[in-house]
């Protein structure tokens, strides 16, 4: 098949036909296309969205009624272990290393990743390290039962056997999103089209440009920690046992050294997505570009000196949790910016609400609910009663499931025709939307109020007090589990077939992944596209 | 813009695949492993599965480089290629400058925090409430429940090996900086030469460093087990060491690609991406025997 890429077939994002895809499952094992590895991740993560997702079901179901019904606790806190997980780092994150890989060389005009063997390499990694992680489940003395944060001595002296290969799956996926971040940064560094400047590129681009930084410089951090939890368990060392001089609060700083940023990773390539489907739906230009990247760029450089936030109740100095609180306020402002101006892209434009769109406004609103209460939790001695409560799970959960996942959704709608070369059935669509907007309101906004009443988190049980609102936290959490077999229903349809995609399906949207047929061929951009012609073309005048 | 002309996209490659095999199998054996050594269970099959798992990852090694070895001399890579190795290369670096500064980072936190607290100083001098008879000092040479964490009876003298060692890698870098420079100027000679003497000096380093341990543990008690200052000590030494030897490895596959004429005064980058990790794991050293060993 393809070796070097034929600088003579000219004109941009023209196919070389007779480098098509392979025949078979070995297509899939051993590509080094970006598309096809795009298209693994987005499954690989659907896939690992329906099993924690499923996880989710069970903690509802025993948490439907008080007392206990239906799991043991010592299962149920398995299952808050692995929901969170497999979530974090099987669902999301893989989900945005797709899209980054189906549309970011076609965003740039590049002709693939700039290191595509690696980008396989760093694919297949996750479903080894996830079938490792799972597989704990079912070792003697069961899995991993200390929550995701995994805090020592809860992960050391007190873990189950399987936490061994609990901490090498985490290092395998460290391994994968390592190489994954440095082949997107290394692209967009390396493979833009002539003339697509830093300050051209797509704000997806951008986003995940800091998202690739942040991703290599913390997930490191994440292995050392791993590592010496390891050493703790079995070399003897006592880097978390104060008894050897060392310190378990040690723990929770190096973990969330790593853990603060990598939220940042979990939201940020979401920004990315919807700052370019904002504009097209509401046909404008984004409003304020500029400010949108250094935004982004701020938000990351905050999210290195706030890690403690998460710490105000283990008896850190006051000066830390003054520090802590003062910097991490700090993060609303540009964060701020980014939700003015996707308000401002909005005022008075022509807008209409495709499924992209009404994914994009719930984002828009509900990640900034979730933001308030992230404010709130910020405050120091608020946070005293706050700390491990619902309402630390309510305030998680809306920056990640209407924050991330609505992203990921809006993306994947946005973006479907382009892929699949259908448009995908809008009825459905919405239908999938409202249910999943009822839904997750329904199973997530309770959670506060039971929360700042003192419902404690990661307990298979409650006080009767809370019975109401928990019933209907899961009646929400089971509509919207249920609600995304829809939109696996939506997509394999939408494959299937459907109404043809033009090469631009939205009319306000723009970006040259619009300048291909739909579907996309198989190589794009073989040759770069000349960016002074296509920005010739551009009739808006408001558009710089 | 001519730089854009050719990008050399790879044909489908099952070596990705293999390496995944192969880290999923090792990874396997070695938790089967440990688990086994800290339950004390006989006739682990942990060491044979790793030792499978490292064959295929071995396996993996030769063929993926050979293969970019192969397309690099058949002359398919681009300038711009070139560039995606250089950010490739410097990223990975990068990540490994994070991974060290973790630990670099808990020995500081332990040493102005966490340590002076558990000895009574300090904004969270009542954690000395655990250990009421602990004192802290560093390096530290009681530990707070020496019945668990057995104390070292002293510690390494920076004025020994440590320094001996320095002055072995910094020379490596400069004699892997003078090979370097032969290499432009296409003078092989020269290049084995000081090639040569910069894997020997690495493996001096080694060996020393190997005596070092020896010493600790069987004079000093300073071990992985004596409290938190030997955990440092291992660790940032023992990471540092088993960086030196992936250098090491890297370097000599240089020196044999070298023999074997391989290289252009003008593309070299396999020997340069070599040459930034030595200086990297050099400059680390540089940290450690400072952090380390002198304060």
């Amino acid at each position: 098949m393809s070796a070097v890429i034929d600088p003579h077939h000219a004109g941009h994002g023209l196919t070389d036909h007779h480098h098509g895809p392979a025949k078979g499952l070995m297509r899939w094992v051993l590509t080094t296309n970006h598309k096809d590895i795009g298209t693994m991740y987005l499954w690989f993560s659907f896939a690992m969205f329906l099993l924690g997702g499923s996880m989710a079901m069970v903690i509802r179901a025993e948490l439907f009624q008080p007392g206990l019904q239906i799991v043991q606790p010592e299962f149920f806190n398995q299952m808050t272990t692995m929901h969170g997980l497999i979530m974090v780092f099987g669902a999301v994150m893989p989900a945005f290393v797709g899209l980054a890989n189906w549309m970011v060389p076609m965003m740039i005009g590049a002709p693939d990743m700039a290191l595509p063997r690696m980008n396989n390499f760093s694919f297949w990694l996750l479903p080894a390290s996830f079938g490792l992680l799972v597989s704990t489940l079912f070792m003697e003395g069961g899995g991993p039962n200390f929550g995701w944060t995994f805090y020592a001595p809860l992960s050391t002296t007190y873990a189950p056997e399987s936490v061994t290969f609990f901490i090498f799956a985490i290092h395998l996926l460290g391994i994968s999103s390592i190489m994954g971040a440095i082949n997107v940064v290394a692209t967009i560094l390396n493979l833009r089209a002539p003339g697509m400047t830093l300050m051209k590129m797509p704000l997806f681009v951008w986003t995940w440009l800091i998202t690739g930084f942040l991703l290599i410089a913390v997930m490191p951090v994440l292995a050392g920690c791993v590592t010496m939890m390891l050493m703790d368990i079995h070399f003897g060392t006592s880097f978390f046992s104060a008894a050897g001089g060392g310190d378990p609060v040690l723990f929770q700083h190096v973990f969330w050294f790593f853990g603060h940023p990598e939220v940042y990773i979990m939201i940020l390539p979401a920004f990315g997505a919807v700052s370019s489907i904002i504009p097209a739906f509401a046909r404008k230009p984004l409003f304020g570009y500029t400010s949108m990247v250094y935004a982004t760029a701020s938000i990351a450089f905050l999210s290195f000196i706030v890690w403690a936030h998460h710490m105000f109740t283990v008896g850190i100095p006051l000066t830390g949790e003054l520090f802590f609180m003062y910097a991490t306020m700090l993060i609303a402002v540009p964060t701020g910016v980014k939700v003015f101006n996707w308000a401002s892209t909005m005022w008075q434009g022509s807008m209409t609400f495709e499924t992209p769109m009404l994914f994009s406004v719930a984002f828009v609103i509900l990640f900034t609910i979730g933001g308030f209460s992230g404010l709130m939790l910020a405050i120091a001695p608020a946070d005293f009663q706050y700390h491990d409560t619902y309402f630390v799970v309510a305030h998680f959960h809306y920056v990640l499931v209407p924050g991330a996942i609505f992203g990921i959704f809006a993306s994947a709608y946005y973006w479907l025709p382009k892929w699949t070369g259908h448009m995908y059935d809008e009825t459905l669509g919405k239908l999938h939307f409202w249910m999943s907007f009822v839904g997750m309101n329904l199973a997530f906004f309770p959670m506060h109020f039971v929360g700042l009443a003192g419902m404690p988190r990661r307990i298979p049980d409650y006080n009767m007090m809370f019975a109401n609102f928990n019933m209907v936290s899961s009646i929400g959490a089971f509509m919207f589990g249920a609600t995304q077999l829809l939109f696996l229903f939506i997509v394999i349809k939408c494959i299937r077939g459907g109404t043809p995609a033009a090469a631009k399906p939205w009319d306000g949207a723009e970006g040259l992944e619009w300048t291909v047929p739909s579907p996309a061929p198989y190589h794009t951009f073989s040759t770069p596209p000349d960016m002074a012609t296509l920005e010739a073309h551009r009739t808006d005048p408001r558009h710089d | 813009m001519s730089i854009h002309e050719e990008y050399y996209v790879p044909a489908q490659s099952k070596w990705p695949i293999i390496a995944t095999l192969g880290l999923l199998v090792s990874v396997y054996g070695v938790a089967t492993w440990f688990n086994d050594l800290k339950a004390e269970r006989a006739d682990s099959s942990g060491p044979l599965i790793f030792f499978v798992g490292g064959l295929l990852l071995a396996y993996m090694l030769f063929g993926w480089f050979g293969n970019v070895i192969k397309e690099s001399r058949s002359g398919l890579y681009s300038p711009q290629m070139d560039r995606s190795f250089r950010w490739g290369m410097s990223w990975f670096i990068f990540s490994e400058v994070m991974f060290f500064a973790a630990f670099f980072g808990v020995l500081f936190y332990i040493r102005y925090w966490s340590g002076p607290w558990l000895g009574g100083e300090g904004a969270k001098g009542i954690a000395n409430m655990l250990w009421p008879s602990f004192e802290y000092s560093w390096p530290m040479l009681n530990t707070p429940d020496p019945k668990l964490y057995p104390a070292p009876s002293g510690t390494i003298s920076p004025w020994g090996l440590p320094l001996i060692n320095t002055i072995l890698l910094v020379t490596s870098s400069f004699t892997l900086t003078f090979a370097h420079h032969a290499l432009r100027k296409n003078h092989r000679k020269p290049l084995t030469l000081w090639l040569a003497l910069t894997v020997l000096l690495g493996a001096a380093f080694l060996v020393l460093q190997v005596e070092e341990y020896i010493h600790a543990y069987t004079e000093l008690g300073l071990t992985l087990g004596s409290g938190i200052y030997g955990a440092t000590f291992f660790m940032l030494t023992g990471f540092h060491g088993a960086h030196v030897t992936f250098g090491a490895i890297m370097l000599t596959v240089m020196l044999i690609r070298i023999m074997r004429g391989h290289f252009s005064n003008e593309q070299h980058f396999g020997f340069e991406a070599a040459a930034w990790y030595w200086h990297f794991v050099d400059v680390v050293w540089i940290g450690l025997f400072v952090f380390v060993y002198v304060i």
